[in-house]
């Protein structure tokens, strides 16, 4: 079973998958900072980076530190969370939206 | 339980049919929670700006106090991480040492954010105060409560630990539990960007 | 608090509730103890996790709360028979038509529906017990317990009042400052956590305790769509927990989502609440869909036309009712540009729905149909749901919205869909499973008395209310004039609403009269049935099935009782012993522990509320130093049970 591989590879070893999430989520905190604080960029652009940027953060979680993919059931633990992404994009820019009545937001 | 097929270097927690449809099934809660927690979110960002006479966000959010409880959250989703790597290469010792060492961070993390919440109420920004603090501190203590209930669950997975060493029920709920640690996590960091980051710079 | 003030005083018609209810109680305590009924009560039913017990135990909470929204609806109908009548006041009238709608959609739509899916779906796809089976329990529960809070609050501190969508500022502290909408809250709120159990547990039980030989294409249309129904409840309960909170922050602790002052947004819960809202009609419409196709399938005797059709017509159904919700408030004045968003979302829901309609219509064309009870709801839901759907059509479009919003236009609207969509399904998913739950089918003469004259009474009841509110009669109002020339169809409605509690009546006499004098089932297939849960013996043993069955297509059982026609004999297989899970009793105590929470934090007594919650935690805790495996049915009892059926 290929997932089954991936289980055995990260155990015994050094645990590098933590590591480097962890690092790679340091620098995406720290960048995110400078963005806000140092960029110089219009509150728009600002918000749409660091946004980006804690969805990969929150990616890196999944896949380095929870093994999203690593159980037999990946399919249905990915889709799971893809849908919920779905949903809370839905609920939030809908929300946003609805609530702002026609008046430009921001 | 029936006998079910896994290779040796299966993970306990996976070895058994119930270990696997809990995973599972924690997986599709973790779904539910990101609903939950993106209908707190939506609320929140609606009700920005809406401060009616009380302070604004800008005037109180204190940007070391904030990275100081973003970092301990974030090394104790590392620590937890590691010891899920203890527990699949058999040490119940680096199990207590890394889960300890979480709830450590974990407890710390808690301790920041109960003096912030509480310097805020000082500072005249407390839950009646207006709409944009009702809905901060809902959406941070939603969080916060959550992170309670979180150490509340693993100390009592911990005693369970020392009562019965390392078994597929027992990695079961280690795993469990840190799948909900680490989700924590991954709540906090949209929280610091949308609440904090956002607050300060706007 | 004076005692007057805690139970509600002052109303003939609630002094008559109180009798009854202490009666009732009285009654039920000593039959249990004359009859030495206590211990079979408790280690039968109040601590079972058998999917099958808890599904009829949800069924009977579900009749009950219909009985008690129908009640609510009477009262209403003798109310607004003529002009200005004075059989109810304005408040009273209130409370009605709130308890009324809550409770038809949360407590008898829902746990109808999931009490069905409860016995049905785990015996379809050939599966020995759900997923968590200590969670089912705490399911039904947590859902009881948050019925019964909601319940009481018509003798005990008064009933909520601001409708079911409870809109605020009428739901906020100063419009409603009694302790009737806090019952409201709590009680959904609590009902709310087992219905989001119910939707994880089925979730998996369906992905992966089906038989290993049933593919995802080969599951029953009615497993699907329980499936697809799993994963809206998953998604939507809990933006309906947060709403709910955040409300119950607002009126218990004083912050400010949806007040008036300082900064909050009273519009802000109508969108909150819808978006949970309008997938929930999808919540309660498709198993409903799913059990009419099980139903047209087998009385019309082919198997369903278009399943891949169907399927996907569901799974797109699943994404877009996320995506509809503002059409409950296009008079809210989002502006143009979100009005159309959402009207064409709207109109393209309608799409998957109508395919559905043709998958059955052709599922019915050259078939050999049995007009069975169940057959005959399934028939009448056709015509009568295309009325409603194409009126909701009507009432997509945001411009045209103005004028049906608040009137008896769209009360007659979501009335056909979701009597002829949701309350047939259920009597006809009643009448097609009861031999499963009880070994005996109900009459079908009685039953056929109560289909008419319930169908002629729904037509008569609702058609009108169409055209009343075309002639611009508003919703919720509690009387009107002679002037407003509205009496002739309200009389109308009214005696079509007392023939639909007559076909009510029928039915529950129907069940009584079919416990004493309807043959018992011998063979476990009545209807000759296509699906995998009329392959059981009768009764259904407890652990379900003693060879786990095998799926080759869909209508699995079809296609083994063909072979078997076809002269292949069954194999005998030694039977194996059968690992089944262990009662409890936790669930049924952590949810009194809910209730008195729940209770305590209606009326802010806050030692009640702390005391309730640590006994919940308590629960979890002994819960989870619980290492109960269960245990293993022998062999020789297999063989006892094989025997006998």
């Amino acid at each position: 079973m290929a997932s089954n591989n991936e289980q055995t590879n990260s155990h015994s070893h050094f645990p590098w998958s933590h590591v480097v999430g962890f690092g790679l989520s340091i620098v995406l905190t720290l960048l995110a900072l400078w963005i806000g604080f140092y960029s110089g960029f219009s509150l728009t652009t600002i918000m749409v980076i660091v946004v980006g940027l804690a969805l990969v953060q929150a990616t890196i979680q999944l896949l380095m530190f929870m093994h999203i993919t690593e159980s037999e059931d990946s399919t249905v633990q990915v889709g799971t969370i893809l849908y919920a992404v779905f949903i809370a994009v839905a609920v939030v820019a809908g929300t946003i939206w609805v609530m702002s009545f026609g008046m430009h937001y921001m | 339980m029936e006998a079910v097929e896994h290779s040796p270097n299966t993970p306990l927690e996976y070895q058994t049919e119930t270990g696997r449809l809990n995973i599972l099934g924690f997986w599709i809660f973790l779904g539910a929670e990101i609903a939950l927690f993106s209908t707190l979110f939506a609320t929140y960002l609606v009700l920005v700006g809406r401060t009616a006479d009380g302070p604004g966000p800008a005037e109180l959010f204190e940007i070391s106090g904030v990275l100081i409880e973003t970092f301990l959250l974030l090394t104790s989703s590392f620590t937890c991480g590691l010891a899920i790597h203890y527990m699949r290469n058999h040490s119940l010792k680096g199990v207590f040492v890394w889960i300890g060492i979480t709830l450590a961070l974990g407890l710390g993390f808690l301790g920041f954010e109960i003096y912030e919440f509480v310097h805020y109420i000082h500072e005249g920004a407390a839950l009646t105060t207006s709409a944009y603090w009702s809905a901060f501190f809902v959406l941070v203590g939603t969080h916060g409560a959550h992170v309670t209930l979180g150490i509340g669950w693993i100390i009592l997975i911990l005693i369970q630990l020392k009562q019965r060493g390392l078994t597929p029920d027992t990695s079961r709920k280690v795993f469990i539990s840190s799948l909900y640690w680490h989700f924590l996590d991954v709540v906090w960091i949209f929280i610091f960007t949308a609440v904090y980051l956002y607050g300060m710079v706007m | 608090m004076r005692l007057d003030e805690f139970f509600v005083t002052g109303d003939p018609l609630i002094y008559g509730a109180d009798v009854s209810i202490a009666l009732t109680l009285i009654g039920a305590i000593f039959a249990l103890t004359y009859f030495k009924k206590w211990k079979w009560l408790w280690s039968e039913w109040l601590t079972t996790v058998d999917h099958k017990k808890l599904g009829i135990m949800y069924i009977i909470a579900a009749v009950l709360m219909l009985f008690r929204g129908g009640v609510d609806a009477m009262l209403m109908r003798a109310q607004l028979t003529v002009p200005d009548a004075g059989f109810l006041d304005a408040k009273h009238y209130n409370e009605i038509f709130t308890t009324h709608g809550t409770i038809m959609i949360i407590f008898m739509a829902m746990p109808f529906l999931i009490g069905l899916i409860n016995v049905v779906v785990p015996l379809q796809i050939g599966a020995r017990d759900v997923a968590y089976p200590f969670l089912n329990a705490v399911s039904f529960w947590t859902f009881f317990m948050g019925a019964m809070l909601f319940n009481i609050s018509f003798v005990i501190g008064g009933s909520p009042s601001a409708g079911w969508t409870s809109y605020v500022p009428l739901a906020g502290l100063e419009l409603s400052p009694g302790v009737g909408q806090n019952y409201y809250l709590l009680g959904l709120q609590i009902a709310g956590i087992g219905t989001l159990l119910t939707g994880i547990n089925f979730l998996v039980t369906i992905l992966k305790m089906r038989v290993p030989s049933m593919k995802l294409m080969q599951m029953p249309i009615f497993t699907w769509s329980s499936l697809i129904t799993m994963v809206i409840i998953i998604f939507a309960f809990p933006v309906l927990t947060v709403a709910l909170a955040l409300m119950t922050f607002d009126r218990l602790f004083g912050s400010h989502f949806f007040t008036m002052m300082d900064g909050g947004m009273p519009m802000l819960w109508a969108n909150l609440f819808w978006i949970w809202g309008h997938p929930e009609v999808y919540i309660v419409i498709l198993p409903a869909f799913g059990m009419f196709s099980e139903i047209i399938s087998t009385f019309a005797r082919k198997t369903i036309f278009g399943y891949k059709a169907m399927v996907y017509s569901m799974v797109i159904i699943a994404g877009l009712s996320f995506l509809v919700w503002v059409h409950h408030f296009f008079t809210m004045g989002a502006g143009g540009a979100v009005n159309s968003f959402f009207s064409i979302t709207t109109m393209l829901i309608a799409v998957p729905t109508g395919v559905k309609i043709f998958n059955w219509l052709f599922t019915l064309y050259k078939g050999r149909i049995r007009f069975t009870t169940a057959m005959l709801w399934a028939l009448a839901f056709i015509p009568n749901f295309v009325i409603g759907g194409v009126t909701g059509v009507m009432l997509a479009m945001a411009a045209a919205d103005y004028q049906y919003h608040n009137t008896y236009f769209l009360v007659a609207h979501f009335h056909y869909v979701l009597i002829s969509g949701t309350v047939y399904a259920c009597f006809a998913g009643l009448y097609f499973w009861y031999p499963k739950m009880f070994n005996h089918r109900l009459n079908e003469r009685l039953g056929k008395w109560s289909f008419w004259i319930f169908v002629a009474g729904f037509n008569l009841c609702f058609f009108p209310m169409y055209f009343l509110g075309l002639a611009g009669m508003p919703r919720r109002v509690y009387t009107y004039g002679v002037a407003d020339g509205w009496m002739s169809m309200n009389v109308l409605a009214t005696f079509g609403g007392l023939l639909m509690g007559i076909g009510f009546l029928i039915l529950v006499y129907n069940i009584y009269y079919s416990f004493r004098y309807s043959p018992r089932e011998t063979t476990g297939d009545p209807w000759d049935a296509r699906t995998l849960e009329w392959s059981t013996p009768a009764p259904v043993p407890h652990y379900n099935f003693a060879h786990l069955p095998e799926a080759k297509g869909h209508d699995a059982f079809w296609i083994m009782k063909e072979e078997i026609k076809q002269g292949k004999k069954p194999e005998k297989k030694p039977y194996k012993p059968i690992h089944m899970p262990s009662y409890s009793g936790v669930p049924v105590v952590m949810s009194v522990f809910f209730f008195i929470a729940g209770f305590g934090m209606v009326f802010s007594w806050n030692w009640m509320s702390i005391l309730g919650l640590i006994g919940v935690l308590a629960t979890m805790v002994i819960r989870s130093f619980d290492y109960d495996k269960g245990f293993y049915v022998s062999v020789e009892e297999i063989e006892e049970h094989e025997k006998t059926t």
